[in-house]
């Protein structure tokens, strides 16, 4: 809470976004926001159609948005430094728990859909065929942190640990990544651009930890009582 | 109404297509109407006959056809080509039939059209990607135009070459593709009556995104054997060097037979969806043409010769 407190010059906008944030309404409107992706490829089924591959159609988009909402999730935390409005925290696990939302989709699409359950081909898919192998790693990745992703859990792993267990969110997102970059034939612009974006925001968090230290130590001074809230 | 005999397809058969045409593609065929002895994609091409080696499979919508198209000089998503090739100039179009030939010359398209009877060729199309189609073709045996200019005992190969132009094309740069593409067969594959120059499909002329005014169609192959907007045929001694090969030479070779024994390194060759139908069906080799052209490849291992 301190964070927003301590930059003056921000403050008042601070406020507003902060009563904007704080409410019920924003989280629900995320809420939507992130069923959008969903309800529109069930309204083209139902109504515009899904072009001449719609199995296709259906594995890409969500495919894309798994990948898009996994980085949205990682870009929560230094979104927050940069603005200065650490209640975007709130949207943070939404954001996941929809990106596991659309990995479920995406892998249901291939075994029900692509496949048709033909199980002994899609054993051999994930074993013989590398893009499949790393989507698979990433989707599996991501199942426990689904599934921690509770206030209950975090209070049973303690802070430190579960923290520790949710790193495996930038291996998910750099498998899904390679995932994306080994199944394209020859136009990488789009795999490519994700894994930059997955770039930025590792060396945001890296480079931000060094950087929160000295800011620490020049603002505390050595052996200060507590640092800022540390979030 | 079979015109078969006087294959004399430039201005004069080419009915405009206001009569019949849907308000969609109306701009399109009135300019076709205007400019006499040019053929605009879409236009409806007359004393068609019915070709050999036709499948009754169900065709493929022509709208699918239309708008699910490999064509990365237009941009690498399937509905870009329908879209970027709307302004595609393929008037004024001559092809140069080159090399190893005793009459090497250039073709206009209207002498093209008149090379040979145009025929309907119902094909399967089997793209590497793992999807197929079935798609009625016109077009003529590519043969026709081959003996045109009397290959010398020298060729063995024939090369082809697309349209290219960055300012007409500006998403190639984009594709991760070098242009202009390339393909190429052998000199007897080439000559098998199966391969066509197609210059229409559904009764019209290729539409842009198709590949027109003159594709190959090679229909016991993956479709990206089946090069569009050829501007060359050159007939060699070596073998031709092909797009996708130079792009990824592990995954696509000079044959490119379609072959459900033989995987691409990424993904499995036994099925394919056929486009729209749900289910997956099996691959046949050669894309079910085998009867005919297997004998091109006695003898040869098609696992070595992918
Ligand atoms: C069991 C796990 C997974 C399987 C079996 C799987 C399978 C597939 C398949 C078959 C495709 C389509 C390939 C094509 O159209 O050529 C695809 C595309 C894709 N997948 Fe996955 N995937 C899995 C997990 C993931 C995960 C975890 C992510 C993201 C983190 C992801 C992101 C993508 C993306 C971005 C695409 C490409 C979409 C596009 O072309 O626009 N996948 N996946």
């Amino acid at each position: 809470m301190q964070a927003w407190i301590s930059r003056p010059t921000t403050e008042r906008n601070a406020v507003t976004i902060t009563n904007a944030l704080t409410g019920r309404a924003a989280k629900a409107a995320v809420f939507v926001l992130c069923l959008v992706p969903a309800a529109s490829l069930l309204w083209r089924a139902l109504h515009a159609g899904l072009g001449a591959n719609p199995i296709e159609t259906i594995t890409r988009s969500t495919g894309d948005w798994t990948l898009r909402l996994l980085l949205a999730t990682l870009a929560v935390t230094p979104l927050r430094r940069i603005t200065g409005v650490p209640q975007l925290i709130r949207f943070r696990r939404m954001l996941g728990l929809f990106a596991f939302f659309y990995g479920c989709m995406h892998l249901t699409t291939y075994v029900w859909l692509d496949k048709f359950f033909a199980w002994p081909e899609m054993a051999r898919d994930v074993m013989k065929r590398p893009f499949i192998t790393a989507g698979f790693t990433g989707l599996l990745l991501m199942a426990p942190l689904a599934a921690t992703s509770t206030k209950g859990w975090i209070r049973r792993l303690g802070g430190k640990r579960w923290q520790l267990l949710h790193r495996l969110v930038y291996f998910s997102a750099a498998a899904g990544s390679i995932h994306y970059y080994w199944l394209v034939k020859s136009d990488v612009r789009r795999p490519v651009l994700y894994a930059a974006i997955l770039g930025l925001l590792l060396f945001y968090r890296i480079g931000g930890k060094v950087m929160g230290r000295l800011e620490e130590q020049r603002r505390w001074g050595d052996g200060a009582l507590s640092g800022p809230d540390g979030a | 109404m079979l015109i078969r005999h006087t294959p004399d397809l430039s201005y004069s058969q080419v009915t405009p297509k206001e009569a019949y045409l849907n308000r969609r593609r109306f701009l399109a065929a009135s300019g076709a109407a205007l400019v006499p002895g040019m053929l605009f994609a879409g236009t409806k091409l007359n004393g068609v006959g019915k070709g050999p080696f036709g499948t009754t499979e169900t065709q493929t919508p022509y709208d699918a056809v239309t708008t699910y198209n490999n064509f990365y000089e237009f941009g690498t998503d399937k509905d870009q080509p329908a879209k970027l090739a709307r302004g595609f100039r393929t008037s004024p179009w001559t092809v140069a039939v080159e090399g190893d030939a005793a009459k090497p010359r250039k073709f206009d398209l209207d002498e093209v059209m008149k090379l040979a009877p145009l025929e309907e060729r119902i094909y399967r199309m089997r793209c590497v990607e793992g999807w197929s189609m079935v798609i009625p073709w016109i077009g003529f045996p590519l043969n026709a135009l081959l003996k045109q200019v009397e290959p010398t005992s020298k060729a063995k190969f024939v090369t082809f070459e697309s349209f290219y132009d960055p300012k007409q094309m500006p998403q190639a740069r984009y594709g991760g593709l070098p242009f202009p593409y390339v393909e190429g067969l052998r000199l007897d594959e080439a000559m098998h009556p199966l391969a066509i120059l197609a210059v229409g499909l559904y009764g019209e002329t290729l539409p842009n995104q198709n590949g027109a005014p003159l594709r190959l169609v090679v229909p016991w192959k993956y479709g990206f054997k089946g090069i569009k907007s050829i501007v060359k045929i050159r007939l060699t001694s070596k073998m031709p060097q092909t797009t996708w090969n130079l792009a990824n030479s592990r995954e696509y070779g000079f044959y490119s037979n379609v072959n459900p024994e033989v995987d691409h390194p990424r993904w499995s060759q036994a099925k394919e969806r056929r486009i729209g139908e749900f289910f997956k069906r099996n691959t046949l080799k050669f894309n079910g043409y085998g009867d005919q052209v297997a004998g091109l490849y006695a003898g040869m291992d098609l696992k070595a010769n992918y």
